[in-house]
């Protein structure tokens, strides 16, 4: 085993200056939105990220931390109708603004037809990266129904899956895109 | 959870209210607009700032203005995603919505504004790191330590400006405005940034980009970027080429300007090149030489993924091919 650095000590001492960190950070503050249709009321510290408050705060584990960094989008919402990252955005941001998560998608026990086509075409293997998916491609759907391969591509180029590859999820998207195109004919 | 140290949140509503909160609390303040480098760097403790003034509320640096005869006025809050769609912008300034389509991924697109992007901080493989990593290292010049570790004897900081949009605003002649306690001043963006990865920017931190102007687009210009990067999506440039050139009525080329980025603290123009495109109809042979020019001047440092050598050869590569789309036209 390698031997104790005096950097290690310091490293582990960033525990205890985390504790105090918390300890002494700025009060709470009240914000209200509106979460997947439903006026939200919330109290949080002004440097919790929007993942954060959904995870922690609100209970709504749906949206997903990979790198915190903004380099996976797993953690991707939509504020006012357009994907962003909760890891990168606080919460006070979001103050009176419309956010919608996964658990947002099913509407009165029906699941959201980019679910069911995810479901249809084996688009999901851990999971983990599904949520931003839905999320990045529910707003490409939100304004152009009947989206090229390109387009498909594009609208999910900031969002990582490590182990399904991304041809299934394409494919889900395409597939979605044309039922619900057809259903909106009908 | 990688959290974000403390602060307090002090949102403005105007550029005088901005400029006010940060004479208030001087160099305790920095300024937010997207957050998507400042609370990714926060995360590292890159900056621990006591209090953040969120310029995301205010309306009046939030447009994008044409006129023939005074050009183009873009506010510091405007998106990415908008520069990009803009169909002004794709028609006048094709290279500058290009370069803003190639910035990271959609979703940080819709988050990062031009006021973030032309002031982003400078980049490095030993700075952009958690601060475990960093401590381990000892620290870096950039911050807390007094070695670069780039280049032991460099007396000066060798992190790379990254942005994509900051060449492009260069071959442009792009002016930053800028509004500070001590009123507003506009500074030619070729005067923005400095040679020192630490002290990359002229504007002090109380400082607030308020509006980027371009010049109109004489008669013929055509403009071109392209960005080397691993990835197609999600990747800062390894090397960034911004190419615009002025052609008469037949086909001449009578005025030509190429930038480099991400080769050093601020983009590099290659002068030289200009003595071998302008006379010419853009034939092969003179898109050679002067790639052979940018090829010179890139000095790019073991700072960035891929090896230097790669990201040296494709200097020459990356600058031949981006002349070539002028050619072609947009
Ligand atoms: C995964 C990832 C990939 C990325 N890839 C790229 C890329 O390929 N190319 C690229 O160019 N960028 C890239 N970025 C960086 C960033 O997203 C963009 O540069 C964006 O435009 C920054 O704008 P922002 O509003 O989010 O800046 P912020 O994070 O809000 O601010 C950045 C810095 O500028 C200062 N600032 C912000 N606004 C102003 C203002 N109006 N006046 C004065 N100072 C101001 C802040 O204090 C801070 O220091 C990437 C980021 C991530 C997380
Ligand atoms: S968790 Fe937000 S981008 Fe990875
Ligand atoms: S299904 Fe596992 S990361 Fe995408």
């Amino acid at each position: 085993m390698r031997e104790k650095s005096p950097y290690d000590l310091r490293a582990s001492a960033r525990g205890i200056y985390g504790f105090f960190e918390m300890m002494t950070a700025p009060p709470k503050i009240l914000a209200k939105f509106r979460l997947n249709g439903d006026e939200i009321e919330c109290a949080f510290h002004p440097n919790k990220t929007l993942l954060e408050v959904l995870r922690e705060d609100l209970g709504l584990t749906g949206t997903k931390h990979g790198c915190e960094m903004g380099h996976c989008g797993a953690c991707t919402v939509l504020v006012a109708g357009e994907p962003v990252l909760s890891c990168l955005t606080l919460a006070l941001e979001c103050e009176g603004s419309e956010i919608e998560t996964v658990e947002g998608l099913a509407r009165g026990g029906n699941l959201h037809p980019l679910q069911h086509a995810f479901t249809t075409c084996g688009a999901a293997q851990c999971g983990y990266c599904t949520p931003g998916f839905l999320l990045s491609a529910a707003a490409l759907l939100q304004v152009n129904d009947q989206p090229s391969n390109a387009e498909i591509k594009e609208a999910l180029a900031g969002n990582l899956c490590r182990c399904t590859g991304y041809t299934k999820i394409i494919e889900a998207v395409a597939l979605a895109a044309e039922r619900m195109h057809e259903s909106s004919d009908a | 959870m990688l959290r974000l140290p403390a602060f307090t949140y002090e949102p403005a509503r105007s550029i005088a209210q901005a400029v006010g909160l940060l004479a208030q609390y001087g160099p305790d303040a920095l300024v937010v607009s997207g957050g998507t480098d400042l609370y990714a760097n926060m995360k590292q403790r890159l900056f621990t700032p006591k209090v953040l003034v969120g310029l995301r509320s205010i309306s009046e640096m939030r447009f994008i203005a044409y006129d023939d005869a005074t050009g183009l006025d873009i506010g510091a809050l405007t998106t990415l995603r908008t520069i990009a769609e803009d169909p002004v912008v794709n028609a006048r300034y094709h290279s500058l919505a290009r370069a803003a389509s190639l910035i990271s991924t959609p979703q940080l697109r819709n988050m990062g504004t031009i006021g973030g992007n032309v002031c982003l901080d400078t980049r490095c493989n030993f700075y952009n790191q958690q601060e475990d990593w960093r401590q381990a290292l000892g620290y870096c010049l950039k911050k807390d330590g007094d070695v670069c570790r780039v280049a032991v004897s460099s007396t000066k900081c060798l992190a790379v400006n990254s942005s994509d949009l900051v060449p492009v605003l260069q071959s442009f002649d792009a002016t930053l405005h800028l509004a500070g306690p001590t009123g507003e001043r506009a500074v030619k963006i070729v005067e923005f940034y400095r040679d020192d990865g630490r002290y990359a920017r002229v504007n002090g931190p109380t400082e607030v980009v308020t509006r980027i102007t371009i010049p109109p687009p004489q008669a013929q210009t055509r403009s071109a970027y392209r960005k080397l990067r691993l990835r197609g999506s999600f990747d800062f440039p390894l090397l960034g080429v911004a190419a615009v050139v002025r052609l008469d009525d037949d086909g001449v080329c009578r005025d030509a300007r190429l930038i480099l980025n991400a080769v050093a603290a601020q983009p590099v123009e290659v002068t030289e090149a200009v003595r071998y495109l302008v006379g010419t109809r853009l034939e092969a042979d003179a898109l050679a030489a002067a790639a052979e020019c940018a090829y010179k001047c890139g000095k790019p440092l073991d700072n960035t993924s891929a090896s230097v050598l790669y990201r040296k050869r494709m200097l020459r590569v990356f600058a031949r091919r981006t002349l070539e789309d002028l050619r072609h036209g947009i």
